[in-house]
């Protein structure tokens, strides 16, 4: 066995290669027109996998958007959502919903 | 796209369970830093779970060496920092209850003592949540926990809760607050401020455990806010030694302690009997903070 040199260093935000949203057994489901985009469920997600962004027209269905739709609006990375249920659980509106997931 | 809210300095992939308060609050605490930091990380949870060797959930200079000592490694940092001539980054120490309220407390003495300029942040679980549940110097009265099982003759845990920010305030600490989960944006602010100090700093963060706590995944930031609305938790923020806010206002109404203690399984033995001596340790800091 060839003698390698083990690092104490580590790089940076390595562990993006753990998918950990093969945890989840529930997945949430944002409703983008009934959200406000307060940003609440990107506040307080322990991966900090729901960034805020611009809401798309495919989003909308077609519909035309109302001025609170014109507002950033939550966006989940379901690559590392593990399904906890916490943005549905504190969302102001409840346009989150938790869908089954396995 | 416009991404707001984009955080690098904390990224996902991480191990921590599903709906972990700590790791929400990290999130809230990584908001309120900037690029010119340096964090020296004691061993627990938020140690464990972000960097599962060979990877690293963080996007900042970060540094663990053991359970005791990122104080010490703290002001080793910050030594160098000022050898070199380096006056814009700061040192930031991140460690759980067990890492400060028993283990660590005697070098967190001494970097308070030196009055060095460190922002010391304590994520508060009220247990060793890292190696089973034991009990530690932060676990309140009446908590069940692995070293502390309640029973026929036993009702957990009979010691109270240590008094870190007393500690912290009879050292001097220019900036001590208290804040919880719940409370995702106070964190952040309490943050940015302590970090604009010129001194040392700490804050303590109430972090419901998923498994220590007994609860829902989904409960974490629930029983954050449930903390501060039963007064056994508040909302602190001393600037020299001075309360200069507090969430036990002038007309706060305290909801039942019954409320917080009974959605956990912690708490899930406590007679009425018992729940009322709880109801007069937050009545004894609503007589304390209150502002």
């Amino acid at each position: 066995m060839k003698n390698e040199k083990v690092s104490l260093i580590t790089k940076p935000n390595t562990t993006l290669a753990n998918k950990t949203g093969a945890w989840r057994t529930a997945k949430p489901m944002t409703d983008l027109l009934t959200c406000i985009g307060c940003s609440l469920c990107a506040k307080i997600c322990p991966e900090g996998c729901i960034v805020m962004g611009e809401i798309s027209e495919s989003a909308a269905n077609g519909k035309k958007l109302k001025p609170k739709n014109k507002k950033l609006k939550p966006k989940t990375d379901y690559n590392y959502c593990k399904g906890c249920g916490l943005c549905t659980h504190e969302c102001l509106v409840k346009a989150i919903k938790m869908i089954k997931d396995y | 796209m416009k991404n707001s809210n984009e955080n690098k300095f904390l990224s996902p992939g991480h191990n921590a369970c599903a709906g972990c308060g700590q790791l929400s609050a990290a999130q809230a605490v990584m908001r309120g830093l900037n690029e010119n930091i340096i964090i020296a990380n004691a061993t627990g949870c938020l140690e464990v779970t972000t960097t599962a060797y060979p990877q690293s959930a963080w996007g900042l200079p970060w540094i663990h060496s053991l359970f005791e000592n990122a104080a010490a490694v703290a002001s080793g940092i910050l030594a160098s920092l000022k050898q070199k001539g380096d006056k814009k980054t700061k040192v930031v120490v991140q460690a759980g209850d067990g890492g400060t309220f028993d283990i660590g407390l005697g070098l967190i003495s001494g970097m308070w003592e030196r009055g060095e300029n460190i922002l010391y942040i304590c994520y508060d679980t009220e247990a060793y949540s890292n190696t089973g549940i034991q009990a530690s110097g932060s676990t309140p009265y009446g908590a069940s926990t692995t070293t502390t099982p309640d029973g026929s003759a036993s009702i957990g845990s009979t010691q109270g809760k240590k008094d870190m920010l007393a500690i912290a305030l009879a050292h001097g600490v220019k900036y001590v607050a208290q804040t919880t989960t719940g409370f995702p944006d106070d964190i952040t602010n309490k943050v940015k401020k302590a970090l604009s100090v010129e001194g040392p700093s700490y804050i303590q963060i109430l972090c419901p455990c998923i498994p220590g706590w007994k609860i829902n995944n989904d409960q974490a930031v629930m029983m954050g806010k449930s903390a501060v609305q039963t007064a056994l938790y508040p909302l602190l923020e001393y600037s020299d030694g001075q309360l200069i806010s507090s969430s036990l206002k002038k007309g706060f109404q305290a909801r039942p302690a019954g409320e917080y203690l009974k959605n956990q399984g912690r708490f899930k033995h406590l007679k009425d009997k018992d729940i009322s001596l709880i109801e007069k340790l937050a009545q004894a800091n609503i007589d304390k903070y209150k502002i």
